[in-house]
């Protein structure tokens, strides 16, 4: 199933050398992609949190968040280093390019881990500094270091660490965790399966490659387009929760309804599809749609919560 | 002062002179933001507070 040799080479680190890492190379180590999603979906958990957070506070709150984001990122390429060297998606990394050494980008993760904790318990409060604690050991201990290598259920227990943010986002202004911040990390942590295994279904081989366990390795593309069909078929009462709960208005209800049911017409075509041409298309269809629909639910939920438009609840 | 320090010692690059320099550019605004920031949030914090202290 796997070839492990060729990730085995890869561990071998050399004794001394000289850094070649440039800026952008650090600033690559933080996933910048990544975290401005976290950013985002911890910006939205944040604002429409009761309360008032004053802007600087706020400000550096995000700031903590983002870094905190960022040394989860540096962490999870220092322990993959030798899985990205063997991957095409991967291997150009500072890491298995060779321009960054791995204890640096240990050094590296370590210091923004504890800096932006820190600097979190301080400028907000220590719910929130705990909480992102959390999910910096997860991300990079639960789901790096031993899901990611083990399960093909790894990326949706992983899928957790990127759901945290709103969660945190709120702790942040409310120094809480209420019923919306845990439905706003319930719509991540249910998007995430669908979003990662349809990219998946077209890197499996480089999957096989370093030995990951991904769905589409394991159980094959036709049990993982049936279990992307389950999960967005349960994303999208989820993603209408909120207004289904009371805390959006109808403009966030209408709009997750649709996307919900545009996500879940998808996956329903991908699986139809199957292995064809077609099948490959919806499925990259699939992976830019969701990223879409994730930013457009948490971008109406804000709008929403700024025009104070408040539902009534369904529920 | 030469990098190289001695004839058998590492002689770097160019190359890595250059990235090494930007790197500490980098790391001396990564502080000074976090000195302006560290100042702001105190204020913002401590509010009025700041100018109430015993003498």
């Amino acid at each position: 199933m796997t070839d492990l040799s060729a990730v085995e080479q890869n561990r071998e680190v050399p004794a001394f050398a000289i850094s070649e890492a440039s800026v952008g190379d650090y600033v690559a180590l933080m996933k910048p992609r990544v975290m401005s999603l976290v950013v985002f979906t911890a910006l939205v958990g944040l604002m429409v949190a009761p309360g008032h957070l004053h802007p600087v506070l706020g400000f550096a709150a995000l700031l903590c968040i983002a870094i905190g984001a960022g040394a989860a990122g540096a962490l999870n390429m220092w322990f993959d280093a030798d899985v990205d060297a063997v991957m095409s998606r991967t291997k150009s990394r500072p890491i298995p390019a060779g321009r960054v050494l791995p204890q640096e980008a240990l050094g590296f993760g370590m210091t923004l881990a504890v800096g932006s904790v820190a600097v979190l318990g301080l400028v907000a409060n220590w719910l929130a500094a705990g909480m992102l604690a959390f999910t910096i050991f997860f991300y990079v201990a639960v789901y790096t270091a031993w899901l990611k290598r083990s399960t093909p259920q790894n990326i949706v227990i992983g899928g957790a660490a990127g759901a945290f943010p709103p969660m945190i986002g709120w702790a942040a202004a409310t120094g809480a965790v209420g019923l919306e911040s845990v439905l706003m990390f319930l719509i991540i942590f249910f998007w995430t399966p669908p979003h990662f295994w349809a990219l998946s279904l077209w890197r499996t081989q480089d999957y096989a490659r370093a030995g990951i366990p991904m769905l589409p390795v394991v159980a094959g593309p036709d049990e993982t387009r049936r279990q992307i069909l389950i999960y967005a078929l349960v994303l999208a009462p989820i993603g209408a929760s909120p207004w289904l709960f009371g805390y959006a208005g109808p403009i966030y209800g209408i709009t997750a309804v649709a996307a919900g049911a545009m996500v879940a017409h998808l996956a329903m075509q991908l699986r139809r599809f199957g292995d064809t041409p077609a099948g490959d298309r919806a499925a990259k269809r699939l992976f830019g749609l969701s990223i879409l629909y994730l930013f457009l639910l948490f971008a109406v939920l804000l709008i929403d919560d700024r025009l104070g438009a408040p539902g009534h609840g369904l529920l | 002062m030469e990098d190289n320090g001695g004839e058998d010692g590492i002689v770097l690059t160019e190359e890595q002179k250059r990235r090494r320099r930007h790197r500490s550019i980098a790391i001396a605004l990564a502080l000074g933001v976090l000195v302006a920031l560290f100042y702001v949030v105190t204020i913002v914090k401590l509010g009025p507070g700041v100018l109430r202290r015993p003498l």
